[in-house]
């Protein structure tokens, strides 16, 4: 469970450049929660996400999980509890290190590191098994670094790392944007499985409003760091793209509008 | 080149080996050019010539030693991880203030160390020649090194490291606070470099506060020819590249002083000017390979 109340974040504060990326943003996250975030270029989707996960510091408000304060806790303390992939392939797999050992560092996420053998013999068997579940054959090349497989394949083991050991949050950063249509499509059935699988409290950031509709049961669109809409279950099960198209036109309207009253 | 020049380059390839070693980790494990090591060769120098003059046994110096090269490198990292200091400037700074702590361990800018118990009298007592002597211990030493770095680098922490030079924000994400990889991995080079610094110092009888002076060259040019040469394919086969790149390097060097054209020969104070420019050409071979091809 995450709640967040009255997250405020600014880029450049004080600056001629200053942007008020996310204005006031409370949210409450219910555990099993999967919920698709859409928006326009700039709404704050990813600063949204990256916040939840430490990367970006907020200027005020504050975020729950799990029960526990992490306002301020440092990013790789938040790892504990929240997992990611991130819509660049390679940044979420070690590329010099070989697909076997990308999965030891994820096993060990969020837990202390000592002086034991990084892979450990005994959990090769268990590697394999996960890895035979995306079928795309990687359970036979668990020597190969992960700088050889393809940005798919390497999204698809960034998937299996992340839900390996079992996240509080997941946090999915438009996280097929980079990957041809099919296998967008793969891993995006993958997400399905693996959440639904593992009852994941999940948050997904996508541009495809398709994407949207079809997973999660809560929708929230974001425009200029608000939530302009947010809908969950049934509600979102109604929803079509045309409404969301609809949705999207008006909130631009308004800022046509505003632009002419400038202009005039 | 003799026999002797030969076994020379050996002896020299393989102690500073251990320095290169160190260098590797910084520079291509942890993608951290480190320059602290040109203060930190001298450091374990100064330190072992204390000690060694202090009486005190020299397998204790070389743990000592290695303490303070520690220290040193984890200085260099905290100013760059915790302070943002930018990385190299902040091992320039760590480089800077050694040469003064190295004087003041030393109580003056060198110390000979002729008429002290060394590392190397054990295997003299035995009756093996001086000059045997040292190359066998540093065959020893660099063996050690090499498989301990290469276990390290399997383990938990060590892949951690690993990690953390290739790919910081998926580590992060793994629950790995990275400062503190950097400050371990460079610490370590830093010991590393501290080891090879003391036992240079009690081979050749002395420790000078200026030994240091273009060690992160002779480390980069190391790694880079052992690279070149050998591969860099698995860890174990890259680390004993650095090793052999070494040896290499110092079998070119000796070379390169016998060198003569006519009227004029290399001198020995040619050899930094040499080194650079060598270094230059690995560094910029691929790049210019790239260029030729597209032209």
């Amino acid at each position: 469970m995450i709640t967040i109340s009255n997250l405020i974040k600014y880029f450049h504060k004080g600056s001629v450049n200053e942007i008020l990326a996310l204005d006031g943003i409370s949210l409450e996250v219910k555990d099993g929660d999967f919920i698709t975030v859409i928006g326009s270029n700039g709404a704050g989707k990813s600063t949204l996400l990256n916040c939840i996960a430490g990367t970006y510091a907020i200027d005020s408000g504050s975020i729950k999980a799990s029960g526990q304060d992490i306002t301020v806790w440092p990013e790789y303390k938040r790892a504990k509890l929240i997992a990611r992939v991130f819509q660049d392939p390679l940044l979420g797999t070690c590329a010099s290190a070989s697909i076997e050992q990308n999965l030891a560092l994820a096993y060990k996420r969020g837990q202390k590191r000592g002086l034991a053998f990084g892979v450990k013999s005994r959990d090769r068997g268990f590697f394999r098994q996960e890895l035979k579940q995306l079928g795309l054959g990687l359970e036979d090349r668990l020597l190969d670094t992960a700088g050889l497989l393809s940005g798919g394949q390497r999204q698809a083991l960034t998937m299996l790392m992340a839900t390996l050991i079992r996240p509080d949050i997941l946090l999915l950063d438009e996280h097929v944007a980079a990957l041809d249509p099919k296998t967008a499509h793969q891993v995006l059935e993958l997400t399905r499985e693996i959440v639904k699988q593992k009852k994941l409290t999940t948050l997904m950031v996508t541009h495809q409003m398709k994407h949207a509709l079809q997973l999660g049961n809560r929708l929230m669109m974001l425009h200029r760091g608000k939530i302009i809409l947010d809908v969950r279950d049934e509600e979102k099960g109604k929803l079509e793209v045309k409404d969301l198209l609809a949705k999207f036109y008006e909130v631009q309207g308004e800022e046509l509008s505003n632009d002419k009253m400038l202009l005039a | 080149m003799t026999w002797y020049a030969v076994l020379g380059a050996l002896e020299q390839g393989l102690v500073y080996g251990i320095m290169a070693v160190g260098v590797y980790l910084t520079f291509r494990i942890l993608d951290f050019p480190d320059l602290t090591v040109d203060g930190s060769l001298p450091l374990g120098a100064s330190i072992t010539a204390l000690a060694l003059t202090s009486g005190i046994n020299p397998f204790i110096a070389l743990v000592l030693s290695i303490a303070g090269g520690f220290l040193a490198g984890m200085v260099t990292a905290i100013l760059n991880t915790k302070l943002k200091v930018l990385h190299l400037l902040a091992s320039i700074l760590t480089m800077i203030a050694l040469y003064s702590i190295n004087i003041r361990i030393m109580d003056g800018p060198n110390v000979s160390l002729l008429a002290v118990d060394t590392v190397f009298d054990p295997l003299i007592e035995l009756g093996i020649p001086g000059h045997l002597a040292s190359t066998v211990v540093f065959i020893g030493v660099a063996a050690l090194i090499v498989i301990g770095v290469v276990w390290f680098l399997y383990t938990e922490l060590g892949m951690s490291i690993l990690a953390t030079g290739d790919n910081s924000q998926m580590i992060t994400s793994q629950g790995v606070n990275t400062h503190t990889m950097i400050i371990l991995g460079v610490g370590l080079s830093n010991a590393l470099v501290a080891l090879s610094g003391s036992l240079i110092a009690q081979n050749q009888g002395a420790s000078d506060v200026n030994m240091g002076v273009g060690t992160i060259v002779a480390g980069l040019a190391s790694v880079i020819v052992g690279e070149t040469v050998l591969g860099d394919k698995t860890i174990p086969r890259a680390i004993i590249a650095v090793l052999a790149g070494s040896v290499i390097y110092r079998l070119a060097i000796a070379m390169a002083l016998g060198l003569e054209l006519g009227e004029f020969s290399v001198s020995p104070s040619d050899l930094n000017l040499i080194t650079a420019i060598l270094v230059v050409i690995a560094l910029t071979a691929p790049t210019i390979k790239k260029k030729l091809k597209l032209s």
